[in-house]
């Protein structure tokens, strides 16, 4: 679900609870507030123990298999230690940057139309469609990039896999910018107007000045979310055990080899699929880090003028 | 000259918005299309079928949607109580600075991508399952039909455990959103007339948010519906119809996973896009409905400031 992002964030830590002095009452009332309110609390730390071991347990496990050949060899022959996965890493660079060339435009451009001509029904329901689009099983989406393209073209490739990730990206584009354009004072742009400047030029130079900070940590965010998206790969990208970068070609990714890998009898294999977990953790965690430091900047520099 | 480029904006901008409106209606006819041989064939009883057989070619989705709809279940059924609870003590009661970083924190972890939920799973939960928990469980409980056979830590029962670890950082983000939204006169109101923090909790702030609580829970199904690569690794994938927590299943979007890309007849491939149409469906009315809840309840909070 697109929540705005800039803004609220601030406001994420809500003043506590005034201390209710004296007690409101005694007896069962009191320890029935205490006994639920600390329950909540142990809500919040068992929550946290699967969370926590996930994270713990991938970088117990991958640690030790991050090493110059992780990053630069093929997978080893089945069953012979050490080998790493620069194919499945290339893969997912490949396709993450090609989906990006096609979804952040259309989701800029249709971002746009709802922030600056979004009155009308038809933008109703664009709105209300690209929100939907966000929670749509993202394999289904798989199964339409294989009618659309590996059908046609009559091979798996990296190019159908792309499109397939384009598709999920747009709807995320396009929520964050139509919010962040609107967010602009709309006297920016009327001051633009007034001195002469086209509509498209108000919007592009003065209004899209503004608004990038937050446009880019949404195109961040959508970026985090695909690469570590393995459904929608799984019979577009298909996968490969070479190093292919031939984009019309089946080709390897993180995700996909770790599922491959999950399956493995070999604990090579094994060892391998836990360390593009950690590496994959560590890409989809520093590009939400940074987006909400992008977005702490911006709402700070917002509100300092 | 500057109208002229007005206009090119308005219609490459227009442009961007039709393109996300065709692939809608594309996916959409392509699903039909795709799935028209065995609706064709089977009509309805597609959908009312036990039997999933690709070598003796028969097809029904029943034991996949059967799949798909306990394990979510059992998945909401755990997180809906946990997420609710943590997002009450991160808006209400954890001190600021908790509850900042704890936020980020949990916003943080529904980031993290499903695969490795799964990889997770299989080398840490299902282990976990087969020699602890589905034992205890079918000593405790082993009259009821859900806890009896084989504990083989993969299964239903495996698949709704990861979909709970999962979908609780989505149920406790929002909700805490949901809450924190609420305006603090309501629970004030209640203090001072002497409730207790938690009596103004359940009083005021829960009936008051409940709106967009149900929203949220309603996303929560919604991903957990959807969810393939965990649920993939993790359910056992077997087409089996059993009331057993502790057998193999198979889900929606599992099955496609597992089986699209083997597929060769016609029939085959006919059913896994039709699963897939149904899918489509159902992930496409939960988000809007969901949407539809959280507009509702953003109308009320807008109408009552104004």
């Amino acid at each position: 679900m697109s929540r705005p992002l800039a803004v609220e964030q601030e406001s994420a830590g809500r003043a506590p609870y005034p201390r209710p002095l004296p007690p409101p009452e005694t007896g069962w009332r009191r320890w029935k507030d205490r006994l639920m309110i600390g329950l909540t609390g142990l809500a919040f730390l068992l929550a946290l123990v699967p969370l926590a071991h996930i994270l713990g347990y991938t970088l117990w496990r991958g640690l030790p298999t991050l090493n110059w050949d992780f990053f630069t060899q093929l997978p080893a022959p089945v069953g012979e230690p050490g080998g790493g996965i620069v194919q499945a890493l290339v893969g997912t660079l490949l396709i993450v940057a090609m989906a990006t060339a096609m979804g952040v435009p259309v989701g800029l451009l249709a971002g746009i139309y709802l922030a600056e001509f979004g009155r009308g029904r038809f933008a109703t329901w664009l709105g209300f469609l690209s929100d939907v689009l966000t929670g749509i099983p993202s394999i289904t989406v798989g199964i339409f990039a294989y009618t659309l393209i590996v059908v046609p073209m009559q091979t798996f490739s990296a190019f159908s896999g792309a499109v397939a990730l384009a598709i999920l990206m747009v709807p995320t584009v396009t929520r964050t910018t139509a919010d962040m354009l609107r967010l602009v004072p709309v006297e920016m742009r009327d001051g633009a107007l007034a001195l002469g400047a086209p509509l498209w030029y108000a919007v592009l130079s003065v209004e899209m000045r503004q608004a990038l900070p937050g446009i880019v940590t949404g195109i961040m965010l959508a970026v985090a979310r695909v690469s570590g998206e393995t459904a929608p790969l799984l019979f577009t990208a298909f996968g490969a055990n070479v190093l292919v970068w031939n984009v019309f070609r089946p080709m390897a990714t993180m995700t996909l080899q770790i599922f491959q890998y999950s399956i493995s009898p070999w604990p090579t294999q094994q060892q391998l699929a836990w360390g593009a977990a950690l590496v994959l953790i560590v890409l989809v965690l520093a590009l939400n880090l940074g987006a909400r430091a992008l977005a702490k900047y911006m709402s700070r520099y917002n509100a300092g003028r | 000259m500057s109208r002229r480029g007005d206009l090119v904006f308005r219609v490459l901008t227009a442009f961007g918005g039709t393109l996300i409106f065709l692939v809608v209606v594309l996916m959409l006819l392509q699903m039909l299309e795709g799935s028209l041989p065995i609706l064709g064939k089977a009509g309805l009883g597609f959908f009312a079928g036990a039997t999933w057989d690709p070598v003796r070619s028969v097809f029904h989705a029943l034991p996949s949607i059967w799949g798909t709809l306990v394990s979510s279940f059992i998945g909401l059924v755990i997180a809906v109580p946990f997420g609710l609870g943590v997002a009450i003590f991160l808006s209400q009661v954890a001190p600021r600075w908790l509850a900042g970083t704890a936020s980020v924190a949990v916003e943080l972890l529904a980031a993290i991508p499903s695969v490795i939920y799964g990889y997770w799973g299989i080398f840490v939960l299902a282990p976990l399952l087969r020699q602890v928990i589905e034992p205890g469980l079918a000593g405790a409980l082993g009259w009821l039909p859900f806890f009896q056979g084989p504990a083989f830590g993969v299964g239903m029962l495996a698949a709704g455990l990861i979909l709970s670890i999962m979908v609780l950082p989505t149920i406790a983000a929002i909700s805490r959103d949901v809450l924190a939204a609420v305006p603090v006169e309501q629970r004030d109101a209640a203090l001072a007339l002497g409730a207790t923090r938690w009596e103004a909790i359940t009083g005021a702030l829960l009936p008051y948010a409940r709106t967009g609580l149900v929203g949220a829970v309603v996303l929560a199904l919604g991903r957990a519906v959807g969810e393939t690569m965990a649920v993939t690794m993790l359910i056992g994938n077997q087409p089996t119809l059993s009331l057993s927590l502790f057998s193999p299943a198979y889900s929606m979007a599992s099955i496609i996973a597992n089986e699209f890309t083997e597929a060769t007849t016609v029939p085959h491939i006919s059913a896994l896009i039709a699963i897939g149409l149904i899918l489509f469906v159902l992930g496409f009315l939960l988000n809007a409905g969901a949407r539809l809840l959280v507009w509702q309840m953003d109308r009320r909070l807008g109408g009552e400031r104004a």
